[in-house]
């Protein structure tokens, strides 16, 4: 499995090294002269780089060629969806009433468990992709896209975020039949 | 001015004037044939005018008021002014349009300072001064404000090196002001305070427009000035001015041509829904439509009465409209003949546009998120099929993607075969036929086969030289060449440089191009406005001996941090009869 897929829960801004590898722009250097094969066509190289992961890609200075002012169109987009929030109704399994957090003010998994923490008044325990959540009656779960209660920490919080739907917060005891992601 | 071969007479006092003899061989008196000429306002006109005779050049010179300059730095102030002696209108161009993509360092050039000195010396009439890709500083307004009694037009468009002040001094000084128009400014510091600065009596104004500036303006300010100049037909706002406010606005001036809207995000209480609605209903002339800042389906539907006359609608800033939207938006306009998009309407809102526009003449679908490679949306070769179809009279098409197909882009200019401007821009680099594989050799051969009027090509995705071979064998109205990331040797440049007798700008770059193709144009660069060539193969070697041949080029290398000694990483060719630059700065070599 990639580098970039493992999981911890470690202090709170090194989930974001791993966030930031696994989403990173870094681009290999553009087809050069070099590549083309001896009647003048090049390979197609780029045509198999779109079957194989994404290689890493870095921002080309002036290119695509859009004006300065547009840019900032750009990023006004990006401020706008930032200041949209993104909310999930949080219950808890035993509680009368559910809570509602926005997702998008976390940086990574251990922020959250914290503030979940704090919200229920609880402990929720080690994480281990082995074991799930060891040494605690409780256990974080979330709805997938696709309906399915899934366990909290299994995949990068990227796709955490886009794909988490709701979250519970369930008895230890019936946690631990949850399936990892695959 | 485009400078001729031929070096300009300056001998002002002979057979200029008017009142003279009739010269022996010239079958018109002088006076006859200055007059005949102030109707001759074209500049290509008048330069092949000038080009006859000397007496047709003296009169022609006499007789022009309004002077083009594509290259500031083509031609010098001082030769200008001995040329020419009674000029009203000004329009001056600078930087090389790269520059718009950050690829020119700061401080490159193109201050208008020395030419607004002369200006104030020998054109005190002087009326109307537009500029591109130029730097004004606030010291060039003032002095342009205090030095002009008759000015009457400022326009600004992709210029930088003012503030506030600048502008201050433009609105406090410039009586007989009719149009302050600036337009894709990149100058982030720039407030609104200058709008309050335009005295109470004053009146003129017919054409405003700032809204590439980001300052918060006084509005009651800007609402006073509004109402007081019954001639105002143009008037584009910033982000910073609301619905209501723009309300307001459109009450003191229901005869506009052309608007552009401020943020059209808010709440509105249903009376002022209301209210809005029917001042833009009032608006019955309007053409010209843009601005529409975070515009969504809610409000967009208040723009339905204004929509009737409307031929040109930019769209460009909506990104956050959506194809369904956008559509219903459409069917209300039926007139159009010029719309700018986001790519957030995506292939389903071009599909509408096939549908709703059968007058399109042109279409820009600009990238809402350029830079976000994993973003996958957008528009691909699907939408600009759909446009092809449904606008046969399309002749002008600038188009962000993602992804394209040779077999597409065939079927595009069979359906549209009268493009005179045709820029893709496949947004990776060298990427080629998403379906095929193949380069896009094919795609853009068959623009150049098919559209006999091709004037300006963009090119992108995978190109070998072959494309190359295309445009020099078929483009022979070219005049405008962009190149990226595209060919396989200097061969393809050669193809250009050999095969396109009208190409007048060629701008290329991380290309495998060197110094013989740079030399294989060696001959025709004295008729072009300028080359330039970033991130190619050329040496300082190939550069030193173009300049060498060719004395009435300036070959300047843009140096930069790192790179290796010999390689030219930044050229930049054009030709002047000024000589090399005087205010070039460190950076600049002028070989």
């Amino acid at each position: 499995m990639p580098a970039d897929l493992n999981l911890r829960l470690g202090l709170p801004g090194s989930d974001q090294t791993d966030v930031d590898a696994a989403k990173s722009n870094k681009r290999a250097s553009p087809e050069k002269a070099e590549d083309t094969a001896s009647n003048g066509v090049p390979a197609a190289k780029s045509a198999d780089d779109h079957e194989t992961a994404p290689a890493p890609k870095a921002q080309i200075v002036g290119w695509p060629p859009v004006k300065s002012y547009r840019k900032s169109t750009a990023a006004a987009v990006k401020k706008a969806e930032a200041e949209s929030g993104m909310y999930v109704k949080v219950s808890m399994d035993g509680a009368p009433y559910l809570r509602k957090i926005d997702i998008k003010l976390y940086n990574g998994y251990s922020h959250l468990l914290t503030a979940l923490e704090d919200m229920f008044k609880l402990s929720i325990g080690e994480y281990s992709e082995r074991e799930g959540y060891k040494g605690s009656e409780y256990a974080p779960a979330y709805e997938d896209k696709d309906g399915d209660l899934m366990l909290v920490g299994d995949v990068p919080w990227e796709m955490f975020m886009s794909s988490c739907k709701r979250l519970r917060i369930m008895r230890g005891a019936d946690a631990r039949g949850l399936g990892c992601a695959q | 001015m485009d400078p001729e071969p031929k070096k300009p007479e300056d001998s002002p006092s002979n057979s200029g004037n008017s009142h003279g003899p009739v010269h022996p061989q010239s079958p018109f008196p002088d006076e006859a044939l200055e007059k005949v000429l102030s109707f001759v306002d074209s500049h290509k006109d008048r330069s092949s005018i000038s080009l006859v005779r000397k007496d047709w050049y003296n009169a022609e010179r006499w007789t022009r008021s309004k002077l083009f300059i594509g290259n500031c730095y083509a031609v010098s102030p001082e030769i200008v002014a001995k040329r020419f002696r009674r000029i009203k209108s000004v329009t001056l161009k600078g930087k090389p349009r790269f520059s718009d993509f950050n690829m020119l360092p700061l401080d490159w050039g193109a201050d208008v300072y020395p030419w607004l000195v002369m200006f104030a010396k020998v054109y005190p009439f002087l009326e109307e001064l537009r500029l591109k890709r130029m730097t004004i500083t606030d010291e060039g307004l003032e002095l342009l404000a205090k030095s002009f009694p008759c000015f009457k037009a400022l326009s600004l468009s992709s210029c930088d090196g003012f503030t506030e002040n600048g502008l201050k001094a433009i609105a406090s000084h410039c009586r007989n002001l009719t149009e302050v128009n600036i337009q894709d400014s990149i100058t982030e510091d720039v407030g609104g305070g200058w709008l309050s600065c335009f005295p109470e009596n004053f009146s003129s104004l017919e054409i405003l427009n700032f809204s590439s500036l980001n300052g918060d303006v006084n509005f009651d300010d800007l609402e006073r000035l509004v109402s007081r100049c019954k001639l105002l037909r143009v008037l584009k706002v910033n982000e910073s001015i609301t619905l209501d406010e723009l309300q307001r606005l459109l009450v003191h001036a229901p005869r506009l041509t052309e608007l552009g809207t401020g943020s059209f995000l808010q709440e509105l209480t249903p009376r002022q829904y209301e209210e809005i609605e029917t001042a833009f209903c009032n608006c019955r002339n309007l053409q010209v439509l843009s601005g529409l800042w975070e515009a969504t389906s809610v409000y967009l539907p208040l723009l339905y009465g204004a929509c009737a006359s409307l031929t040109f609608l930019n769209l460009s800033v909506a990104t956050t409209l959506q194809s369904g939207e956008f559509a219903k938006f459409l069917a209300h306009c039926p007139n159009l003949r010029c719309l700018w998009v986001s790519d957030t309407v995506e292939d389903k809102g071009l599909e509408a546009v096939g549908l709703s526009c059968p007058l399109l003449e042109e279409l820009r679908v600009y990238p809402a998120d350029p830079y976000d490679r994993d973003h996958l949306d957008g528009v691909t070769e699907l939408g600009f099929l759909a446009v092809s179809r449904g606008c046969p009279k399309l002749h002008y098409v600038l188009y962000f993607c993602r992804r394209m197909t040779n077999a597409a882009v065939v079927t595009i200019v069979q359906n549209c075969p009268n493009f005179t401007h045709f820029r893709l821009c496949i947004m990776t680099p060298s990427q080629p036929d998403y379906l095929t594989n193949e380069p896009m050799d094919e795609a853009f051969g068959a623009v150049v086969k098919t559209c006999p009027k091709i004037k300006r090509l963009s090119v992108s995705g995978l190109l070998t030289d072959r494309t190359f071979e295309y445009i020099g064998k078929y483009a022979k109205d070219l005049e405008t060449l962009s190149v990226a990331f595209a060919g396989s040797s200097d061969w393809g440049m050669q193809c250009i440089m050999e095969g396109c007798p009208k190409l007048r700008k060629l701008e290329i770059r991380d290309c495998p191009f060197g110094d013989a193709a740079l030399l294989s144009g060696r001959e025709k660069y004295e008729m072009m406005r300028s080359l330039w060539m970033s991130a190619c193969s050329v040496t300082m070697k190939g550069c030193r001996l173009l300049a060498r041949e060719s004395p009435r080029l300036n070959v300047e290398v843009i140096r930069e941090e790192g790179g290796n000694e010999a390689q030219a990483l930044k050229v930049y060719v054009y030709r002047s009869v000024a000589g090399p630059r005087q205010d070039a700065p460190p950076f600049v070599l002028t070989l």
